[in-house]
């Protein structure tokens, strides 16, 4: 530690980056409807045109921005496939399991609606190959009127919607012009990303927590940063990108940055906290603020500054019981029970044929955990033990290395299925409209795991059974205000939020511990010793009164 | 012999003893908070409370060594057997029968054995103990990394809480050994006062008339 050099660099970046700041204002200060770039889309020849297709629509892109389609092609966005680094587990959508709707495979017309792309139907074969097959829109449209059809394997609505037609943000569909869409363009903001990224799982907030339909316009008790009243963050403000790249890992987090902020005219390019608040963000020159900074060497900065995920009225699904699916109502017919209410008052399914038992949860303290930021997934890779928990993923970090600190999580629970005899999680196939095998149709697992078996690469030896699961997910968004932060005394008692996290010594959380009932013995004795010396005065000098 | 009233606690002495009379009970009263006995206010308070509090009271002790060091004052806690025994006999028995105490204070020697050995075992270890965990603890960060390290703060922390008790323990005691005078106030004015009635042999009595008049009473 060297705090005088620390401060000097502080000062330093905090003087340059204020002036930074001030250019950015002065530069924003013409409040047009783009981003202020060079261009408007609307003026340009090759997009004056009615488009009747997606891929119409990401070649007239191409011709001025004749890499953009490659540099996709380079992303997770577009590959669903990651290699990890360090595990070397082949991750990414079209391998993992969750415990959502549990795998990609089979299912793809549904899934890849999300697919940043075009006509991804089969995930045993990469996603399509023409460079018009990338969907420029989806991230660049700020119209806000595109959006893809759920089960179209990436397609937009077209100019006309069927009547009852819904989008993946639950709302009704609306035609899509995309002339209108094409003439729009701009760089990406929080609806962009969050039509796909806040309803994964299925719907809105499902599966993150601390990405919900909330963070389209939040207020800053949500989430400081991206307040629309506040700093108005975008996504990209923190997930920096280079060349269609984004920073931010789910797989293969950053758990611990040690740099910090970066020197004066480099840019960053971590989606951490340090990033920006540098590895020293409490006032250093206070006692508080040193104790928080030496707090930061073991505990993340989500651990104190989100105390609670899935604001805002929004509530996330917290268990999933695939194992009472398929039960039908007295007229032979699937059925939904709709028995959580949200603080909003929208009614959630606490019971779904297609899908089983779920509960929902709002406004939840994480649950904490030592994590070095790797994160391996079972997938159909690992032995299930029957009448055991089965980790989905498991999260690997522990006390004594120095790339850990103490995390909060999601932690989702169930029970989903898995093969008896192989002892492997198995890929059901759910979705089909008219498919033979499809559970959601046809009712019979049996044929529901060949077929996802077959999809996936894997084997269905032909019995299976349901086991429970847990699934971890690091929370990191909803960032609260400072003074919503995760007060002392919320860990430094008995039982406090730590008290799962064997091992560590936190003051407060064990009074009387062995230290504290020894000494408190030696007090009692002391006391007793002196009742007694008084009670033989007392007594004594009675007895002088006497004679 | 004649007994006069002779300043044995000069004004340091007392501003330290009452110093360490207000910062030791706000440290205990903080530091059982800290510790998770009470939670009679916020923890981030007890701590700034707790923490600087200890560096008051180290500042104190290092004018109050270098006092004690420069004025010959630590040769009052030199441990001594003579008349040790007598001392706890009278605790142990005389004392309900009504006798005196065996122990007469001369000016430069103003503790009974007993006593002094019970301060110098709080000053060489209970203090020290305090301090360096103290110091330890609030240090962490510094020495974290070693190998460990996690092992060494549970002991620091415990000793550091062990230590608290042994001065609540002799606090408790020392309260209660003021009420074995003729009057409690008998035992706390010469800390208020600087003077204690001190039998003084003439040949004591006239060199302090002499050459120490400031630490002798006239006679009324």
């Amino acid at each position: 530690m060297l705090p005088g050099k620390t401060l000097a660099i502080v000062s330093l970046a905090l003087a340059l980056g204020g002036a930074g700041a001030v250019a950015a204002q002065e530069a924003a200060v013409p409040p047009d409807k783009g981003s202020g770039t060079t261009v408007d889309h609307s003026k340009l020849e090759v997009l004056q045109k009615e488009f009747a297709s997606g891929p119409e629509v990401t070649a007239a892109c191409l011709t001025c921005h004749t890499e953009a389609s490659d540099q996709v092609k380079q992303s997770i966005h577009w590959t669903w496939d990651y290699e990890h680094p360090v595990t070397g587990q082949d991750l990414g959508k079209n391998n993992v399991i969750n415990s959502y709707c549990v795998g990609v495979a089979a299912n793809e017309p549904r899934c890849t609606s999300c697919h940043v792309g075009f006509g991804w139907k089969d995930m045993n074969e990469a996603p399509p190959q023409e460079a018009n097959a990338v969907d420029c829109l989806v991230c660049h449209d700020k119209s806000d009127t595109y959006a893809k059809i759920p089960a179209g394997a990436g397609q937009p609505f077209g100019k006309e919607v069927k009547e009852g037609a819904m989008t993946n943000m639950g709302k009704p569909a609306q035609p899509v012009d995309l002339k209108l869409v094409a003439q729009s363009v701009g760089l990406p903001d929080r609806d962009n990303c969050g039509n796909c990224h806040f309803y994964g799982g299925g719907g809105d907030n499902v599966k993150h927590g601390d990405l919900s339909s909330v963070m389209h316009n939040p207020t800053e008790d949500i989430d400081v940063h991206m307040a629309s009243d506040g700093l108005n963050f975008t996504c990209s403000e923190c997930h920096v990108s280079d060349q269609h790249q984004w920073h931010g890992s789910r797989y293969n987090v950053t758990a611990k940055d040690t740099e910090g902020v970066p020197l004066p005219g480099q840019r960053h390019d971590v989606a951490t906290c340090e990033s920006c608040h540098d590895t020293e963000p409490h006032d250093s020159l206070t006692l508080i603020g040193f104790k928080l900074n030496s707090h930061r060497d073991k505990i993340a900065c989500q651990t104190c500054h989100i105390p609670e995920y899935a604001k805002g009225g929004v509530p996330t699904k917290t268990v999933w019981d695939w194992s009472t699916a398929g039960k039908k109502n007295d007229e032979g017919k699937p059925f939904k029970v709709a028995e959580y209410e949200s603080k909003s008052g929208k009614k959630k399914p606490t019971y779904d044929s297609m899908k089983g038992d779920f509960e929902w949860g709002e406004d939840l303290k994480p649950e904490y955990f030592w994590f070095d930021g790797q994160v391996e997934y079972a997938n159909a890779d690992k032995d299930v033990v029957p009448g055991e928990i089965m980790l989905v993923n498991t999260i690997s970090g522990s006390q004594e290395d120095d790339k850990s600190r103490i995390w909060p999580f999601k932690v989702m629970r169930g029970k989903q299925p898995y093969d008896t005899e192989r002892n492997r999680l198995l890929y059901p196939h759910l979705f089909g409209p008219g498919s033979d095998t499809a559970y959601w149709g046809k009712w019979d697992w049996d044929t529901a795991f060949e077929a996802g078996a077959a999809a996936s690469g894997t084997e269905y030896s032909g019995s299976f059974d349901f086991v429970s699961t847990e699934m971890f997910w690091p929370i990191t968004h909803m960032v609260a205000p400072a003074k919503d932060a995760v007060q002392c005394e919320e860990c430094h008692k008995e039982n406090g939020r730590l008290a799962n996290i064997a091992g560590i010594h936190i003051p407060g959380a064990n009074p009387m511990g062995p230290g504290g009932k020894l000494g408190a013995v030696i007090l009692a004795l002391t006391l007793l010793g002196i009742i007694g010396h008084a009670i033989m005065r007392f007594f004594g000098r009675k007895n002088m009164k006497e004679h | 012999m004649s007994e006069r009233l002779v300043k044995i606690y000069p004004p340091f002495e007392r501003f330290w003893h009452w110093g360490q009379v207000v910062l030791v009970l706000v440290m205990t009263f903080t530091g059982f908070r800290l510790y998770g006995i009470h939670e009679m206010i916020p923890y981030d308070q007890a701590v700034v409370v707790h923490t600087y509090s200890a560096l008051l009271l180290m500042v104190l002790w290092v004018f109050a060594i270098f006092w004690h060091f420069t004025t010959g004052t630590w040769k009052h806690y030199v441990p001594t057997s003579d008349g040790l025994w007598q001392v706890i006999r009278f605790y142990s028995f005389g004392i309900f029968k009504g006798e005196k105490h065996p122990y007469r204070k001369a000016y430069w020697r103003k503790h009974n054995p007993l006593q002094a050995m019970a301060y110098l075992a709080l000053k060489l270890l209970i203090f020290p103990t305090i301090w360096i965990t103290g110091i330890a603890y609030l240090t962490y960060r510094l020495w974290e990394p070693a190998a460990g390290s996690g092992f060494w703060i549970e002991i620091v922390g415990n000793l550091h809480v062990l230590a608290a008790f042994g001065i609540l323990s002799f606090i408790v005691m020392h309260l209660y050994l003021m009420t074995t005078g003729h009057s409690v106030w008998q035992h706390i004015r010469p800390m208020f006062t600087g003077y204690d009635d001190i039998e003084l042999t003439p040949a004591e009595e006239a060199y302090l008339e002499a050459d120490e008049p400031g630490r002798i009473k006239p006679v009324a």
